[in-house]
């Protein structure tokens, strides 16, 4: 029999962390602050919006790009919330969860032998899907002595005849890392000039702490170049509902669509339904998860510091990045022999890019009381390697 | 009241023993700032007193509690406020607002057993002037108290690592 797997899925790297969750499965009393989801349940006027639609008959396939209501609610939403403006019927197409939506965004745009740089540390699934599409990945630092912030320097090194995309993610998952308004006005000449497209994921935007987020599209120069995405997983605590969204231009949405059609057909409308609601009616409960998780944050960051391990404050998403240089170990040893001493599970850096090394990532989306536990046992830890 | 106040009370409210050192972190200003607030906020009385959300069944000392509703004729001048004043002073009184609505006060009333209620009503309130009229409502289960849910849930699971 021929082997089957086609080379581009052979290509794929296996995961860096199923070790660790072939461990932690075999464990009962794991505090994991490598989950990157809140640990929140939906707001209860969501979910209860969905089952209501579900008794009246709600079950059936929507329009592609996703309900009209939905599309109308987030166009507003990004209007008056970030200053962007998207034609609710032309530029907007709602996904399964921001996953789909970077997929598709990245094969809208992407030819075989186009180099794509992606903006590092990052979440794990652009590089594959960049070669999924033919692209080849090329990794743009983002530094700790910057707050991992991307630079028009470190762009600038990268960029060749071939570029055609920037993928970048700000609030930053796994940094915290956020780009203010100047930051990216500091980039957005490079796009121009190299006539760029960029992919701008903003799933963490209402999740930032020390002034709002700022969207790359609402630079007049960026929009007609800029692809945004977004989604409900973060902010409303929605993660298994699986609703993102894509705005970009019509032309590119109207590419996008059509992959979306194919592979997707549509999000579903039990999610979509529940999304609305949460547009409509979540924003106070929203509003209160955001201001629990800046008191986690400063639990948590605070207690990293005075274990040790240096870490910036991360000024958006809900991740901590502390480093572990100052205990002579690497990322990966120390996050396996946390995991395995003290039942803490966090993700080594280095899995999330070349600029993690040296790493760890913790999702502070867990209970305070959590978050204090985690730093005693990892305490404890420190001591037991001195 | 700024935001640093606000966030200080929810936390307090939320657990009035949490350290100042944690406070002062989750609030990001400096400990001495923690104590002059709180300082401040008692004085104001924004904050009224310490205490603990009691669930006394579990605690193995039930009491019973009753919601009793009183149509009162208001008085000249003082309106509901010189009888609501004299309810207060009852120790079983837990509890009592002016509503609107049908009746015009409700009252929290909690006691030793469902015989001592009843005699407190019939006894004490019902024949207070200017009382017309009393409705008794024995609470039966509480589910929620202060924002309190008092049935454990099953917690869900969510996957030790996601990205």
């Amino acid at each position: 029999m021929r082997d089957f797997v086609s080379e581009r899925a052979r290509a794929i790297p296996p995961s860096g962390i199923r070790r660790f969750f072939d461990i932690a499965q075999t464990m009962e009393d794991v505090i994991s602050l490598g989950v990157g989801e809140p640990d929140f349940v939906t707001p209860w006027c969501v979910c209860e919006a969905s089952i209501y639609s579900i008794e009246q008959g709600s079950t059936a396939y929507t329009s592609n790009k996703g309900t009209p209501q939905l599309r109308g609610a987030i166009s507003r939403y990004l209007d008056t919330r970030f200053n962007t403006r998207y034609d609710a019927d032309k530029e907007i197409i709602v996904t399964c969860g921001v996953s789909e939506a970077a997929d598709i965004a990245i094969r809208a745009v992407v030819d075989p032998g186009d180099e794509v740089l992606v903006a590092e540390p990052c979440y794990v699934s652009y590089i594959p899907c960049v070669s999924l599409a033919g692209g080849i990945p090329v990794s743009v630092p983002c530094r700790a002595e910057d707050e991992f912030r991307l630079t028009a320097d470190a762009l600038a090194e990268r960029i060749t005849p071939r570029t055609k995309v920037l993928v970048a993610n700000f609030p930053n998952n796994p940094t915290g890392g956020v780009m203010q308004e100047a930051d990216w006005r500091a980039i957005a000449d490079l796009l121009v000039d190299h006539d760029l497209l960029l992919i701008s994921d903003e799933v963490y935007a209402e999740l930032t702490y020390d002034g709002g987020h700022f969207s790359p599209a609402t630079i007049p120069e960026l929009f007609e170049r800029t692809i945004t995405l977004n989604g409900f997983s973060k902010a409303f605590a929605m993660t298994g509902w699986r609703i993102g969204y894509l705005c970009a231009p019509a032309e590119i949405a109207a590419a996008a669509l059509k992959i979306h059609q194919y592979v997707a057909l549509c999000a579903p409308v039990m999610g979509q339904i529940a999304a609305y609601e949460a547009l409509r009616i979540g924003e106070a409960e929203k509003d209160a998860m955001v201001r629990e998780y800046r008191l986690r944050r400063n639990l948590f960051v605070d207690g990293l510091n005075k274990l040790g391990l240096s870490c910036h404050v991360p000024k958006g998403a809900f991740y901590a990045f502390p480093s572990v240089e100052s205990t002579g170990m690497t990322d990966t040893e120390f996050a396996e022999a946390l995991l395995r001493e003290q039942h803490v599970a966090v993700v080594p850096g280095s899995v999330l890019g070349p600029s993690g090394v040296g790493h760890l990532r913790c999702a502070y989306a867990v209970s305070r009381d959590d978050l204090k536990e985690a730093l005693s046992r990892m305490g404890t830890f420190l001591e037991s390697i001195k | 009241m700024d935001e640093k106040d606000r966030i200080l009370l929810h936390l307090l409210e939320e657990n009035c023993r949490t350290p100042v050192s944690e406070l002062a972190v989750l609030a990001e200003v400096s400990e001495e700032d923690v104590k002059d607030r709180i300082s401040r906020l008692e004085a104001a009385g924004a904050i009224r007193r310490y205490s603990a959300v009691v669930d006394w069944e579990r605690a193995g000392d039930g009491k019973v509690t009753a919601v009793i509703e009183l149509k009162v004729s208001p008085e000249r001048d003082f309106g509901y406020d010189r009888i609501a004043e004299r309810l207060t002073r009852f120790p079983q009184v837990r509890s009592l607002r002016l509503m609107t609505g049908i009746y015009d006060l409700q009252l929290l009333v909690a006691g030793p057993s469902m015989h001592e209620i009843a005699r407190f009503v019939s006894e004490q309130i019902a024949p207070m002037n200017r009382i017309r009229e009393t409705a008794t409502h024995i609470i039966m289960k509480t589910y929620k108290e202060n924002g309190t849910t008092f049935a454990e849930r099953e917690e869900v699971e969510h996957l030790p690592y996601s990205f």
